[in-house]
């Protein structure tokens, strides 16, 4: 474990009822990482982000955010320490104006309380935030009613959610899944960006190609144990990971 | 301390009698049916009239009654809560205005020359008279039938839920009711008639209980509240957590009226429903949801 | 480096923001129209006690007891999501602080009612607190058990008079001043709480109500704001409760009545939910409505709840967004 480290998961293992969702996850993540996390469905990548995150405790194992042990902490308060999810099915709070959504974040004890300084008008501030993911505010879209934007932008909105609270780690659950091609290319830059910033990014996601257009490591999961961690390229050779995905016999 | 056991079975059975109605509807509809303790009293009441004012049969006028408690229940998904589907303040609120209306009305006066039902002379005849000494504590008749009928009654549901065509299909939708319906298992359906049971249920429940007492309107909430109580100690919708739940209340408020006395046993019963919340708020036999349960 | 860093930026001051999407005000006629509707409320309220004799001034009272309930449980229905079955646990709670206070310390209502207020507000606050952290129905549940189990312990444990209460509590000084304390209290209320609800604290409050995973999510603890919102609602409930044990001098159980439960939800539904003003003018229909029929026995409960119903299945809107369209747009038949 090096300075760099910010999150170290430790055998951190989940069961519903004798299912076992996910088995004795283990791995680090360094800052400025980009890890994504891939497998087939019921993998157990969701009760993962779900765990991370606090909306779920986790039978055994530790979560070491920052040398904090974080495993079982209420999400509300681990969102305060910086790390911070998005959700799969977003459902903003649609009878609101987009920039009327961050108002929720930026309330948060992180932004009111936190170093980082008074911000003033928080309507301005989350119009900003908008801004800056790429709702135009010439064409008025941080002003339309979030639930009449298209998904593309929702989705942009669930992010800026997150960005609201200038997190160290953000936990996107399938950003990129029900967007078209031109939306996802057009996401892409926002999250290099997003590094380029400092934020490390824990990626949940089926669509493979364009994840590793960002991700610089990754941990493939199936039916919840970790089959596999190392380089993207790296990864898609072996044979395990193959087989997950196509669907051929496991080997071993 | 046999007192307290023997009378705190009887009780046991009493709250497992009045809250499985209520249990069985949430479980496979989610509509908290707050008409439930009017029901109840209306079953008794209904009975009272059919013996004393229309001279019929006792188990017949039994019979009818609870039949009206079925049409009842069926009449309420069927008129009120399908239109409220989805909505839950709505549901909640509808089946409360149900609830009082049934209740209130029972207590009007002096409309159409009804008297209402007021007053300490409402009496149903017990089944059998008489007692019987068990381990030197005298028992009346009346209430070894409400444990007999109570556990006959368990069983009764158990064969039903895990043997036939709509008893399956009621625990079908109460696990997963979208799953159901694509196989086909109407929703609509199933809540109407598990409301139509769960009504007849709580007369039934009338019918075996009320006889040991006289019949209020008032006992209409009381009757509530516990079912209410037992139903989130055990956990909401779930049967085998309300009948074990039943036992645990039951027997806590005897044996705390035995040591205490009688004063005690409401304050029993909130502080076991808080603890509840605080501990394990799914209820003892909740099922394992944590994501759904607390925000 | 630090002067690389920084870079000055310019935002709209948020009043600009959200005026953008306002017309300008430009003549009086506009202004008239905006504010007629509000004007009217206001006025009308504060002129009603001039018209009444003093029965229906009593009336008037107990009108504004019920919209003060009315509006906390819109509030916390409309704008938290949580439905509050028991209106008459926050007047028990209320009635029963300033009555003891009053009875037993010897404070005047002015000094009581205040005091009580946040008294039992704290203690409603408390026992609902268990309830706060869980979906679903067993907020409803547990409000709609707890004023039961409240005359319950009172009866069984024989506190303050049980049964037959204490009597003889300070009352107001006239009947101006019973009328005006409540009437500005609905009013204080009403305005008060149309605030919040537009201000952050609200709009978090209706965003927990719409998506709590997501608000969790943003850092947000749901406890904390609903433990506000619950308070808030349970201050202006206990107010109204602890000023209705001033007005008839008078503590007891009846302060945990079924009618203070129902009538408010009932005068809700009927002026509509969500809105806050429909809530004020449904209580100030029925109470009247509710004390023509105090002959019949439990017929006014009855009444409350068929007209609920009726409300709830066939007119969900509520008279409050009926009003509000009828007001706002034109409507005309054309032929297709």
């Amino acid at each position: 474990m090096t300075d760099d480290t910010l999150l170290d998961v430790r055998g951190v293992s989940k069961s519903f009822g004798g299912i076992k969702a996910v088995v004795n996850v283990t791995f680090t993540l360094n800052r400025g990482d980009v890890l994504g996390v891939i497998g087939p469905n019921g993998a157990g990548k969701t009760t993962l982000v779900n765990i991370l995150s606090g909306f779920l405790k986790p039978d055994t194992g530790r979560i070491l955010y920052k040398g904090k042990d974080i495993a079982g902490l209420a999400p509300n308060k681990i969102a305060n320490l910086g790390l911070v999810r998005t959700f799969q099915v977003m459902r903003p709070y649609h009878s609101l104006p987009a920039f009327k959504n961050l108002i929720v974040p930026l309330n948060s004890p992180r932004i009111k309380k936190g170093a980082i300084g008074k911000l003033g008008d928080l309507d301005s501030v989350a119009i900003d935030i908008l801004e800056e993911i790429g709702f135009e505010r010439d064409a008025r879209v941080p002003y339309k009613i979030a639930g009449s934007l298209p998904l593309g932008y929702q989705k942009r909105l669930e992010l800026a959610r997150c960005i609201a609270l200038r997190p160290e780690v953000i936990l996107c659950d399938e950003v990129f899944s029900g967007l078209s091609m031109s939306e996802i290319t057009s996401m892409v830059p926002l999250l290099e960006k997003l590094t380029m910033q400092g934020v490390t990014l824990i990626m949940v996601e089926h669509r493979l190609r364009e994840l590793f257009r960002v991700a610089n490591r990754a941990l493939v999961l199936n039916f919840g144990v970790m089959i596999a961690e190392g380089l993207p390229h790296e990864i898609m050779k072996m044979d395990e990971v193959k087989a997950a995905y196509i669907g051929g016999k496991r080997s071993g | 301390m046999e007192t307290a056991l023997i009378y705190g079975a009887i009780n046991s059975v009493t709250f497992a009698l009045i809250a499985i109605g209520f249990s069985l509807v949430y479980g496979v509809s989610r509509v908290p049916n707050f008409a439930h303790g009017s029901i109840y009293v209306l079953v008794g009441f209904l009975t009272w009239s059919f013996v004393n004012d229309l001279h019929l049969n006792y188990g017949l006028s039994v019979l009818i009654a609870l039949g009206i408690a079925a049409v009842l229940g069926l009449g309420i998904y069927r008129f009120v809560l399908i239109r409220l589907r989805g909505m839950p303040t709505s549901e909640i609120i509808a089946s409360f205005a149900v609830g009082l209306i049934i209740l209130e009305g029972l207590r009007l006066q002096g409309i159409g020359g009804f008297k209402g039902f007021i007053g300490p002379n409402y009496v149903l005849k017990p089944f059998i008279e008489g007692k019987i000494e068990i381990l030197s504590v005298f028992v009346d008749y009346q209430r070894l039938i409400v444990v007999v009928s109570g556990v006959l009654l368990v069983l009764v549901l158990w064969s039903f839920t895990h043997h036939t065509r709509m008893g399956l299909s009621l625990r079908a939708i109460a696990q997963d009711e979208q799953a159901a319906m694509m196989l086909g298992i109407n929703s609509d359906r199933s809540a109407m008639i598990s409301l139509a049971i769960g009504s007849s249920l709580a007369g039934l429940a009338a019918v075996i209980i009320l006889p040991l007492g006289n019949i209020t309107a008032e006992a209409g909430y009381t009757v509530l509240v516990y079912a209410l109580a037992v139903c989130i100690i055990g956990g909401l919708g779930r049967w085998p957590g309300t009948i074990l739940a039943s036992f645990l209340v039951g027997f806590a408020m005897k044996i705390s009226t035995y040591y205490f006395g009688a004063v005690w046993e409401s304050v029993v019963l909130v502080g076991t429903i808080i603890l509840v919340l605080l501990v394990k708020p799914s209820g003892l036999m909740g099922k394992q949801k944590e994501l759904e349960e607390r925000v | 480096m630090a002067e690389l860093d920084r870079r000055k930026k310019r935002l709209d001051r948020s009043v600009k923001v959200r005026s953008e999407g306002l017309y300008a005000l430009s003549s009086y006629r506009e202004m008239a129209y905006v504010l007629a509707p509000r004007l009217l409320l206001i006025v009308g309220l504060l002129v009603t006690p001039l018209l009444l004799d003093l029965y229906w001034q009593r009336v008037l009272c107990a009108a504004g007891i019920f919209a003060m309930l009315a509006l906390g449980f819109d509030f916390l229905a409309g704008y938290v999501g949580l439905v509050c079955l028991g209106g008459a646990l926050f007047i028990g709670f209320g009635g029963y602080s300033a009555g003891l206070l009053n009875a037993y310390l010897g404070l005047p209502p002015f000094a009581s009612i205040p005091l009580a207020s946040i008294i039992g507000a704290c203690l409603s606050t408390v026992v609902l607190l268990p309830c706060l952290r869980l979906r679903g129905i067993y907020f409803a549940i547990v409000t709609f058990m707890l004023p039961l189990f409240a005359r319950n312990v009172i009866v069984a444990l024989e506190l303050f008079g049980s049964t037959e209460g204490i009597s003889g509590l300070d009352i107001l000084p006239n009947t101006w001043a019973e009328q005006y304390v409540i009437l500005a209290a609905v009013l204080v209320t009403l305005f008060g709480l149309r605030r919040l609800v537009n201000e952050d604290t609200g709009l978090i409050m209706m965003s927990i109500k719409d998506n709590d995973q997501a608000v969790l999510a943003s850092g947000i603890s749901i406890f904390r704001y609903r433990t506000l919102a619950v308070f808030i609602t349970a201050l202006f409930g206990c107010f109204a409760g602890a000023y209705l044990a001033h007005l008839y001098g008078w503590l007891g159980l009846s302060l945990f009545a079924m009618d203070f439960s129902i009538l408010p939800i009932a005068a809700t539904v009927m002026g509509g939910m969500g809105t806050l003003t429909g809530p004020v003018i449904g209580a100030l229909m029925l109470t009247p409505l509710s004390e023509a029929l105090r002959g019949f026995g439990q017929l006014r409960v009855v009444l409350y709840c068929v007209m609920l119903l009726l409300f709830i299945l066939y007119k969900p809107e509520g008279l409050m967004n009926y009003l509000e369209r009828k007001y706002h747009q034109f409507e005309r038949w054309e032929t297709v």
